[in-house]
């Protein structure tokens, strides 16, 4: 079991997203002996470590082979195994695209497949270590939900809810050490439905992810301009909340898509997609992610802020915008 | 003295040869063909399943990762009468579930859909460790081509189930000795696929794999190996049974026309 609290929500932020999402398998795995966990040979990376020594039978290190991996969780979840298989994003949803179109997709093989430190998580290490395409990849496959949890709490919620859940599921870990905190009391998580953290106002700003918080401080900043923003945490990517959708397309005026990702493929161009079918979308839409290109290395706080994608960023380029109008 | 595996071989690949000429469209022929004494024996003798229940939790489980041979295993399906002749007619018909690879349904005997090479072995060893952890008295065999073992997803299956020792995990490489484009070359000048699977950890057994009695000692040996995985890289000849087919890639996917049928047919005798 698990509380979510003032002072829990505070060590989990500390901590990070990986290392309690292997905190959080754990605590599942003690009360749930059909868990089993799945790493490329990045148990240490993901908060595991604790996991393989006090659950070694509920523990497999696939190696660096992460094609191999994804099969594997496949045979183990037909089994009837809930099945969690990790390693870093690019790795999980390009190394491995073909084995999860096959297993998850055609199959529909209830894996839960985990990307790591996805988004600019992984500062120094490059970008051959970004997850800045996954979304965009996975999207693309027919009967895989994706899920990007926007704190540490919504990563328990998003694992409680994937036990004994018979339908594949890309998990989407972006954020490092010290990641913002959206919820610090247990509110109600059901997958595919999205959550208003602030009230619904002509102009939307809709996120998934560890941007979320940035979103709220964000709209708080823009509230004491007098600007009251609407936000919405869309953390199901994949299916998008009709009902959600919905309110946005007949109520918002100007919606901001903001996404630790590519551009092109990503929440910015699912949203764009789902509001431009409807063909009752009236209001204006713009999108702040990652431009297309290999970028600068730093830190993850400096890539955040190189990037327009910290608080200051994002508040930014929804003034500029507003500006405009 | 023909023995009845003999027949229910020639049999199965008559099967094999009408469906593909009533099909109207080009089939991956040699290929079925090549295995077809393979999959004789080890539906007919090893593998433990219900073809009137196909869903029976203590079967073992069989992966046709090459998925191309498809036809070659709807045949060996439709022997054992999973579904009857008309299902299997549909055969590369439109909107049939009876397709050039198989599709994932258990009520047909199919138990995994393949296509894409180097999938099945990790789905496999996948279920293998399931049923091992589940304390089952179960196996998964898994047939796959001696081309198909150019992709190096094979080779991370490989590694982990040697590593784990996972003893109720079969390979079957089917080494008919050809990939699309020609001769697979890979494993027959400098790397030799026995050795490879040796080399791996694996338990390899090599067999001519159209010696009936060979490929029951094989299998027997395999099912009796409880250390690890084993390979059975058994040596096949590309449209054994069809003279002008066998070592001749043209048939690797190809249109069977009525007079071809005619000469297939009075070569088969059945």
């Amino acid at each position: 079991m698990y509380q979510i609290s003032k002072k829990t929500t505070r060590i989990w932020s500390r901590m990070g997203a990986r290392a309690v999402y292997g905190q959080a398998l754990s605590g599942m795995a003690t009360e749930n002996k059909n868990v089993l966990a799945l790493s490329a040979d990045l148990g240490r990376s993901s908060g595991l470590d604790r996991f393989s020594k006090e659950y070694p039978d509920q523990f497999i290190n696939t190696g660096i082979a992460e094609q191999n991996m994804v099969g594997v969780a496949a045979g183990l979840a037909r089994s009837g195994f809930d099945v969690f298989a990790s390693t870093f994003a690019p790795f999980a949803s390009m190394r491995a695209s073909e084995q999860v179109r096959m297993n998850m997709g055609y199959m529909q093989e209830p894996v839960k497949l985990v990307a790591l430190g996805s988004g600019l998580a992984m500062g120094f290490l490059g970008n051959s270590h970004y997850g800045l395409e996954d979304v965009a990849v996975m999207r693309t496959i027919p009967g895989l939900t994706i899920i990007s949890p926007a704190d540490c709490a919504e990563i328990y919620k998003t694992l409680e809810a994937c036990i004994g859940l018979k339908q594949p599921v890309f998990i989407r870990l972006t954020g490092g050490i010290n990641c913002p905190i959206v919820y610090q009391e247990d509110y109600a998580f059901e997958i595919g439905k999205a959550i208003w953290l602030r009230p619904q106002t002509n102009i939307t700003v809709i996120s998934a992810g560890t941007t979320v918080g940035h979103c709220l401080k964000v709209a708080d900043a823009l509230m004491e301009s007098g600007i009251s923003v609407g936000v919405l945490n869309m953390h199901t990517i994949k299916p998008l909340d009709d009902a959600a959708m919905a309110a946005v397309i007949h109520r918002s005026k100007t919606v901001f898509v903001v996404e630790e990702h590519t551009k092109i493929g990503g929440l910015g161009s699912a949203i764009s997609d789902y509001v431009m079918a409807s063909g009752a979308y009236t209001g204006k839409l713009y999108t702040h992610g990652i431009e297309d290109r290999y970028l600068t290395t730093g830190n993850y706080p400096f890539l955040l802020k190189e990037n327009g994608l910290d608080a200051a960023g994002i508040e930014m380029f929804i003034r500029t915008h507003l500006g405009k109008q | 003295m023909q023995t009845t595996n003999h027949v229910t071989a020639l049999q199965i690949r008559r099967t094999i040869i009408e469906t593909a000429a009533q099909c109207g469209e080009a089939a991956h022929i040699g290929g079925s063909l090549s295995m077809t004494d393979l999959l004789n024996t080890l539906f007919g003798q090893y593998l433990r399943h219900r073809p009137n229940q196909p869903d029976w939790p203590e079967r073992d489980i069989f992966i046709l990762s090459k998925g191309h041979a498809v036809l070659g295993y709807l045949s060996i399906l439709h022997h054992y009468k999973y579904f009857n002749a008309k299902k299997l007619q549909t055969f590369q018909q439109n909107g049939s579930d009876l397709i050039a690879h198989p599709v994932k349904k258990i009520s047909l005997g199919i138990e995994s859909s393949n296509g894409s090479l180097g999938q099945g072995l990790s789905y496999g060893l996948g279920i293998a460790i399931g049923m091992n952890k589940r304390n089952q008295d179960r196996r998964v065999f898994v047939l796959m081509g001696d081309g198909e073992c150019n992709e190096g997803s094979v080779w991370e299956a490989a590694a982990l189930a040697a590593e784990q020792s996972v003893n109720n995990l079969v390979a079957i490489i089917d080494q008919n000795g050809f990939r699309n484009d020609g001769l697979t070359s890979t494993y027959t000048h400098k790397a030799q696929l026995a050795s490879i699977w040796r080399a791996f950890g694996w338990n390899v057994l090599e067999i001519d794999g159209h010696d009936n009695q060979a490929i029951q000692t094989a299998f027997q040996k395999a099912c009796d190996h409880l250390k690890g995985p084993t390979a059975i890289v058994a040596k096949t000849i590309k449209g054994r049974g069809i003279s002008f087919m066998e070592n001749n890639n043209d048939w690797h996917h190809n249109r069977i026309t009525a007079s071809v049928l005619d000469d297939c047919l009075k070569e088969l005798g059945v």
